[in-house]
Parts: C-alpha cells; sequence; structure tokens
C-alpha cells in the first residue's frame, strides 16, 4: 500500500507539472490571439476583417479536433520538439495545441464585455491601441480573466488525463493502467476521486481571487 | 464675434451604413463655437446630437466635410497627430465611463499616464484636479462606490486633467436628477469661468441649455434647424422644432382637443409685455370666465417668456372685448381656428 502511495504521490506531481505548465503556455500563445480577435473585430478598435476571420477559422479548427485524435495526430511534431512521445513532457506538446485556441477563446469573451463607452472615452483621451489592450482592456477584464483561467485549468486537467491512454504520465496513466488494464476498480475510484479535488481547488482559487480583484463589487 | 472660432464645423455629413439601410445622421452641418462659450446643442432623440459631438474629436469620421479644432483640421492629421490633438479636447458622456477597477485619483491620473508623465507628476495633477470638482476626500474610492453625481465630477476631473481647450458633453446630466444635475451644471459653469475652457453641452432637455448656455443650436432630422443666444431663440422660436423643445408637450404634440367654443387663442409672451397676471386681469376686466388649455410660461432675467393657449367664450362681444384688452395690455396673440395639426 505504501507503494501505491508513492505511485499516486508521483502521478500527482507529474500532472500538476503538465497541466500547470501546459496552461502557462497556452495563455502565452492564446492571450495575444484572443486580444487580436477582440481588437480586429467588426466592432473593435482596430476591425481588420481579413486577419481577424484567418485567426478565428485557425482557432476553430484546432478546437474542433477531439483532444483524444489530436493527440495521436500531432505525435510526430510532439518527437520532434520533446524526442519522445510518451510520458508527462510529451503530453504538453498536444495540451499546449489543444488549449491555446481554447484560452484565446476565453480571453476573448472575456474582454468583449469591456464596456464599449469605457473604451471610447480612453480613445477621446488619445489613447494608442497597445494603450488600450495595456491598460484598459486587461486591466478591466482582470476578474474574468481570472475566472477564465480556473476554467482553462481544470480543463487542461481533464485532457492530461486523458493522455494516460497513449503512454502519456500522470494520474490518469495510472488510472488506466491499473484501474482499466488490471481492473483494480479501487484505484479507479481514488484517482477519480483525487481529479475531482483538484478540480474543486482550482475553482476555488479562481472564484476567490476573481472576487477579490473586482473592484465593481462593493 | 471677430474671435476665432475654436471649434469650426463645416459642410460635415455623417451617413451610417449603405444601400437600404443607410442613415443620414448628420446633413450640411456648419458650426463655429467660440474660445470661452458654453455653447448648447439641443434636439430630440435620434436628431443626431451624438454623432455630431462625436465628430468633434473624431470619434466619428464624418463621410464629407471638415472638423477644425483650435486651428488644425482633425480629418488631415496623421493617427499620431490626432491622438495629440485629441489631448485638448476633453470629453464627459452620460454613462461616466470611468474605469472600474481603478480609484478615483487613478483614474484621473489615466489621461496623464497616456502622455507619459511620472506617477508622482501624474499623481499631483490627478489630486488637483479631484479637489477642484470637490472631491478630494474619495480619491482612493472606486467608482462602484461612489454615486452617480459622483462619477460624473471624477469624469469631468479627468477629462480637465490635461489642460484641454475645449470640453464636450455627450448628456453629461442625462442620468442624473434633478438636483445633481444642477451641482454637475453649476460645476461646467464655475470651470468655464475659471479655466477658460470652452464648453459643449448635448441634451434633449431645454432646462440645461437654458441654465448654462450662451449660444444654441437646435438640431433636428441631421440638420440645424435654428441658432442664437439662447435668450433670442426663447424668445422668437421660429421653427416647428425649435417650439416643440422650448414647450414640450404642447397642443400640437398632444394633439388633443378642448370642449368648447373651439376657437383659440394663442397668447405670446415674447419678454416685452410688462409681467402682470394678463389673464385674471382680463376675464376680471371681460366679466367671462375663459379656459386655459395649456400654458407655458418662465421668467428669464425678469421678463416673461412662453405661450398660453386660452378656449375662448362662444359669445362674439366678449370675445371682441377680450382682444381688445390684451391689445391695450401690449400682449401679442394670435387667434387659431383649429389647435392641433394633421
Ligand atoms: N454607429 C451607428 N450606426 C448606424 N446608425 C447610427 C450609428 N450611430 C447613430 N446612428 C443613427 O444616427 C442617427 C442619429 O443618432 P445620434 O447621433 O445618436 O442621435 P441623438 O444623440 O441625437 O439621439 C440615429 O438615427 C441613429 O440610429
Ligand atoms: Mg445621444
Amino acid at each position: 500500500m505504501g507503494n501505491m502511495l508513492g505511485l499516486v504521490g508521483t502521478g500527482l506531481l507529474e500532472t500538476i507539472y503538465m497541466t500547470l505548465g501546459s496552461t502557462v503556455i497556452a495563455y502565452i500563445i492564446g492571450l495575444p490571439v484572443g486580444l487580436l480577435l477582440v481588437v480586429t473585430d467588426k466592432e473593435g478598435i482596430r476591425p481588420h476583417l481579413v486577419l481577424n476571420r484567418t485567426v478565428g477559422i485557425i482557432v476553430n479548427i484546432l478546437r474542433s479536433v477531439p483532444f483524444i485524435i489530436l493527440l495521436v495526430w500531432v505525435m510526430p511534431v510532439t518527437r520532434a520538439i520533446m524526442g519522445t512521445t510518451i510520458g508527462s513532457k510529451a503530453t504538453v506538446v498536444p495540451l499546449v495545441i489543444s488549449a491555446a485556441p481554447f484560452v484565446a477563446r476565453m480571453v476573448e469573451s472575456s474582454a468583449k464585455e469591456v464596456d464599449r463607452g469605457v473604451i471610447e472615452a480612453t480613445i477621446s483621451m488619445g489613447a494608442s491601441t497597445m494603450q488600450i489592450v495595456r491598460k484598459v482592456l486587461m486591466p478591466e477584464a482582470k476578474p474574468s480573466l481570472i475566472i477564465g483561467a480556473a476554467i482553462a485549468i481544470t480543463t487542461v486537467l481533464g485532457y492530461s488525463a486523458m493522455a494516460g491512454i497513449v503512454g502519456g504520465g500522470g494520474l490518469g496513466a495510472i488510472a488506466i493502467n491499473y484501474g482499466y488494464y488490471r481492473s483494480n476498480s479501487q484505484i479507479m475510484l481514488l484517482m477519480v476521486i483525487v481529479l475531482v479535488v483538484i478540480v474543486q481547488i482550482f475553482q476555488e482559487i479562481g472564484g476567490r481571487l476573481s472576487n477579490k480583484t473586482d473592484k465593481r463589487i462593493r | 464675434m471677430t474671435e476665432e472660432p475654436i471649434i469650426q464645423l463645416k459642410g460635415l455629413n455623417k451617413t451610417f451604413g449603405s444601400g437600404e439601410g443607410q442613415v443620414v445622421a448628420l446633413d450640411g452641418i456648419d458650426l463655429s463655437i467660440y474660445p470661452g462659450e458654453i455653447f448648447g446643442v439641443i434636439g430630440l432623440s435620434g436628431a443626431g446630437k451624438s454623432t455630431l459631438v462625436r465628430c468633434m474629436n473624431l470619434l466619428e469620421r464624418p463621410t464629407r466635410g471638415e472638423v477644425i479644432v483650435d486651428g488644425q483640421s482633425l480629418t488631415t492629421l496623421s493617427e499620431k497627430e490626432l491622438r495629440m490633438a485629441r489631448r485638448s479636447i476633453g470629453m464627459i458622456f452620460q454613462g461616466f465611463n470611468l474605469l472600474m477597477q481603478r480609484t478615483a485619483l487613478d483614474n484621473v491620473c489615466f489621461p496623464l499616464e497616456l502622455m507619459g508623465k511620472s506617477r508622482r507628476e501624474a499623481r499631483k495633477k490627478a489630486r488637483e484636479m479631484l479637489a477642484t470638482v470637490g472631491l478630494a476626500d474619495r480619491e482612493k474610492a472606486y467608482p462602484a462606490q461612489l454615486s452617480g453625481g459622483q462619477k460624473q465630477r471624477v469624469a469631468i476631473a479627468r477629462a480637465l486633467a490635461t489642460d484641454p481647450k475645449v470640453l464636450l458633453c455627450d448628456e453629461a446630466t442625462s442620468a442624473l436628477d434633478p438636483t445633481t444635475t444642477l451641482s454637475i451644471l453649476e460645476l461646467l459653469k464655475e470651470l468655464n469661468t475659471r479655466l477658460g475652457v470652452t464648453v459643449v453641452v448635448i441634451t434633449h432637455e431645454m432646462k440645461v441649455i437654458e441654465k448654462i448656455c450662451s449660444r444654441v443650436a437646435i438640431l433636428a432630422h441631421s440638420h440645424i434647424v435654428e441658432m442664437g443666444a439662447v435668450e433670442e431663440i426663447f424668445r422668437h422660436p421660429k421653427t416647428m422644432e425649435a417650439r416643440t423643445l422650448i414647450y414640450p408637450a404642447s397642443v400640437e404634440e398632444t394633439g388633443e382637443s378642448y370642449p368648447g367654443g373651439g376657437r383659440f387663442l394663442r397668447l405670446i409672451f415674447d419678454g416685452q409685455a410688462t409681467v402682470r397676471p394678463v389673464v385674471t386681469e382680463m376675464v376680471l376686466a371681460c366679466g367671462a370666465p375663459v379656459n386655459i388649455a395649456y400654458a407655458d410660461t418662465k421668467l428669464i432675467d425678469g421678463k416673461m417668456y412662453g405661450q398660453i393657449l386660452l378656449e375662448l367664450p362662444g359669445d362674439r362681444v366678449t370675445v371682441g372685448k377680450m382682444l381688445s384688452f390684451l391689445d391695450d395690455a401690449g400682449v401679442k396673440y394670435e387667434e387659431e381656428e383649429e389647435t392641433h395639426n394633421g
């Protein structure tokens, strides 16, 4: 049993590492893309139909590929980048490819919530597009962006567990290897419980952080 | 006025959309606003007021025509030059449009930050501005913690932080209760005097114009239908649109009919006649009652402006007496058979 606990402990660490690492990289790509979508929108501060459509279509295509298919499909890319297709490190590649477009849409919807009138007021003060993005869109959308990040993390967490099927590491791999292939229902149940608890924790932290930063609440 | 105008609109046209759904919001607008004045633009909803004021800082780019502010033709400027020019044109809105995640102080700092002022300098100036609008003690409050009037004061402080020459106000008091409206109008007037900033006031309420404006343009159906000194427009509203705004809910508007002889007399007060209870005196002198169908009169600078619509008695002799009484009293009037058009 002690052996089992050690296994779960390692799995948990691997899962957290995969999830947070992938989410961070997904934000590095998805945040600017999401902001680009808002800025170049027909009603945006710098409409650019061609750019907006092109990026939008790429995002949609990536989002419509089921993660389990993407996982197998991008294996050559994964090998090229990571040198391997198995283990938690390798899983980061498909996770990022899948999460970045998701993050872009989340960021887009958060930034679109910023009141049009506030943006116009800042334009009337002579703000440039970059200043509006950095000083208005992002700070004003912050509470919503934080909620979005919590949702993104939990989504990536779910995907990372799925990656266990094709040799990814972490809790998902344990659930598949012990719970499914060796029909150990206790292990399976334990994995589910651990995953549920982690999701709860991230949601809770996200919710609280968001409320704390939101100055619209008295 | 011999001075150079600070804002000049020449042959301005703004059309939204194209083809079937095309809307002409402004058509052939020519307008000059002079330094230091408080200029009002009034019109009913949808007349094009917001579009007009938004053309003054190019939030809306006109389809045709020229916008000259402080000697610069805005439509010819590069994007960078336009951003610079906008620093000398402040603007406030009906919805305040404050940054909700910034304190009052940081909201006022915002335009200064945009200019690249240091945090220290920005805060110093922002504190001065908050004190000017009477909110020195609320600098740490977030907009959600302020009342409507206080929010508009922060917005005014923010708009004036860069020492602009012009302040554009688009329905700035329309979301406020009457008392707060008055205090904001008084503040605008005070800032106009103290800082010399030219103020352009957009509103649908005559009482706003009456309270602070020196000149007014009446905007109706994308055109300026009347323009001049406020007192002058009050005295002789030439157009139907002007009368509708000055005497809201007039009979022309409601189209209601009144029982009785069906003959009406419209008394017109244009500030010339001495202030006295004309109708009462007339009724006493002629010994016959009249029905007051509609009345809207105002005292401005001790002079009476407005209209009273009387329904006359059926008796021709009494009517004759009443008319001669009014002639003697120096009251202008028009006789009307039918009061409602259409
Ligand atoms: N962005 C826009 N797109 C299309 N039509 C518009 C737009 N802005 C204003 N309009 C139209 O232009 C006309 C004038 O609007 P506006 O200037 O807002 O009037 P006001 O401020 O006097 O109520 C209205 O018919 C309105 O529907
Ligand atoms: Mg309007």
